[in-house]
């Protein structure tokens, strides 16, 4: 989250003004710095505990590892490749399914929620349906798309597609049915066929909708591609998480998971670019589509 | 019947009814008689949410009557006209279109070609003065700005039938009587009918050629009075007119009334 803090802006009159304006431009520069401070402060504060009641044995090292081992199997993975190949393969291979079954699954639950909020016959006789299908707990399909799809890359996103589909198809859904009336009935009147109403009002105004739902769902890509390759795989993050679990390698699990919140983080930053460039239209005190 | 000699509006015995939630019928419109002459500015005006705005909807084609008939020009409506302006209440620009795509939304929707619409647009956006704001998006402008926006937006079509449903209640009192003198400037050269519904007696008697009273709640006609003020008008020096004083006093002890009705049941309702 980058700090958009707006500096106060110096008026010319007095000096008396200016003055003001740089103190407090001072004290908001201060707080910032406490703030990213404390926060390093408290990292480096966990990790130490961590390290030191591993080191004394207060916690056994064997069962929670310690930060130094963990920090060395990152490099070694990194420098000599892990067991299934070199790092950035598994890193990619993960990615790569995740970001397959996320647009995948986002396509199909905008088209359909989109649809499904304009087309009133198709709500009623789908929706009971679609309710079902929501109730299931779907992470339960993940063993049986590796049975349909074997342990390539198409089981994980089978099951990337299924966690990423209902939140994206609900939001859009709600987005169609919540757009403003009165900008419909303009529409109308400016001369908007019931196509044009469709892409030109109602997807432009459900587009917020979609995008708070799109934060949650790359997560759920991520844990459907995860999942998926820890059930069965020849390559990936999850299977790392596996294989080292296998070998009672608690450094390597912690290590993956480590990797994986750096990949989600970065995936997310990218996300919330994509957006400000995409809502350019709103005032900026609301852009924050959540 | 000939389109050319008929009315702009003719509402015969019209009545709307809707069903409210809770599942009760509730009548906003009855039996209602109107005529709109071509080129004529009507005003309605009546007590709050007496169902002015029912009757624009009507004749707009976006609702149709329960009851009776609403012609335009000569013509049963028959769903949403080519030939019809709207200015709602409310802000109905698109928030996310900047100003000039906003105001190309109409001829782009009815299929002209994007250069015409274009140029077409920018002429409108320099009659209301946002020239300079083409590139704007809509949150950037003033309530006013937003408003000629959609003045120019709803002209930009060339309608022969202007609804207007109390388009400048949202602003304040100097930018209303500014944005009045701007209305009366674009539809002076555009030979357009006009059907202006407003709560504001002055804002009526200033801006009509007839002031339609209705009577509270289910709406009908009341009372019709013509406005012989001359024209060109200008909406700040008009209303000190001694003529206008004595208009505004007539229609008054008619409208006064309705209001007194409207606040009565509405303290009832409360009680």
């Amino acid at each position: 989250m980058p700090p958009e803090t707006a500096a106060p802006v110096a008026s010319p009159a007095g000096a008396d003004r200016t003055d003001r304006a740089q103190a407090r431009a001072r004290a908001a520069r201060r707080h910032q710095l406490l703030v990213h401070g404390t926060r390093v402060l408290l990292l480096v504060a966990l990790i130490g505990l961590w390290e030191g009641l591993a080191r004394a044995a207060v916690i056994d090292p064997f069962n929670f590892s310690m930060p130094s081992r963990i920090w060395h199997q990152m490099s070694q993975w990194a420098l000599h490749g892990t067991p299934q190949g070199p790092l950035w393969e598994q890193v990619w291979y993960t990615l790569y399914e995740a970001l397959l079954g996320w647009v995948i699954g986002v396509v199909g639950g905008v088209v359909l929620g989109i649809a499904l909020g304009r087309i009133r016959f198709l709500a009623d006789v789908l929706g009971p349906y679609i309710k079902v299908l929501n109730a299931l707990p779907r992470i339960v399909l993940a063993p049986i798309f590796l049975i349909w799809f074997g342990l390539g890359p198409a089981s994980k996103v089978a099951s990337a597609v299924v966690l990423v589909f209902f939140p994206v198809f609900f939001n859009a859904f709600q987005g169609a049915r919540e757009v403003d009336r009165n900008l419909v009935a303009n529409s109308r009147i400016l001369g908007a066929s019931n196509r044009q109403v469709t892409l030109q009002v109602v997807i432009p105004s459900a587009t917020s909708w979609i995008f708070t739902s799109l934060h949650v769902s790359f997560g759920f890509a991520l844990i459907g591609a995860i999942v998926g390759e820890y059930i069965g795989a020849t390559k990936g993050l999850g299977l790392l998480v596996s294989a080292s679990q296998g070998t009672f390698n608690a450094a390597g699990v912690y290590a993956a998971m480590a990797i994986l919140a750096v990949v989600a983080l970065l995936a997310e930053g990218l996300l919330a670019f994509l957006e400000r460039r995409l809502f350019r239209w709103k005032p900026a005190d609301a852009g924050d589509g959540r | 019947m000939n389109s050319h000699t008929s009315p702009a509006i003719e509402l015969r015995g019209t009545s709307k009814s809707f069903r409210t939630p809770s599942g009760a019928l509730h009548t906003a419109v009855r039996d209602l008689d109107l005529v709109v002459g071509r080129g004529e500015f009507v005003a309605v005006v009546g007590p709050t949410g007496c169902g002015k705005s029912t009757t624009l909807t009507l004749v707009s084609g976006l609702e149709e009557p329960t009851e009776g008939e609403v012609l335009v020009a000569g013509e049963p409506v028959r769903g949403i006209g080519d030939k019809i302006g709207f200015v709602f209440q409310q802000d109905a620009v698109f928030p996310w279109r900047t100003v000039l795509s906003n105001v190309m939304a109409g001829p782009r929707f009815r299929g002209v070609p994007k250069a015409e619409a274009r140029q077409r647009a920018r002429e409108w956006l320099a009659r209301v003065g946002l020239a300079a704001f083409e590139d704007r998006y809509p949150h950037q402008l003033s309530g006013g700005q937003r408003k000629r926006v959609a003045l120019a937006a709803t002209f930009v079509n060339d309608p022969e039938l202007l609804l207007m449903d109390e388009p400048f209640s949202a602003l304040d009192v100097q930018t209303r009587a500014l944005m009045s003198d701007e209305l009366l400037e674009l539809w002076s050269g555009t030979g357009a009918s006009v059907v202006f519904v407003t709560h504001d007696l002055e804002e009526s008697i200033a801006l009509a050629d007839k002031v339609v009273v209705m009577t509270a709640g289910p709406a009908t006609v009341k009372e019709v009075f013509a406005i012989d003020l001359p024209r060109p008008r200008k909406v700040e020096s008009v209303r000190l007119e001694p003529r206008f004083i004595e208009i505004y006093r007539e229609i008054w002890s008619s409208l006064g009334e309705e209001v007194r009705i409207t606040r009565e049941r509405g303290a009832t309702d409360a009680a």
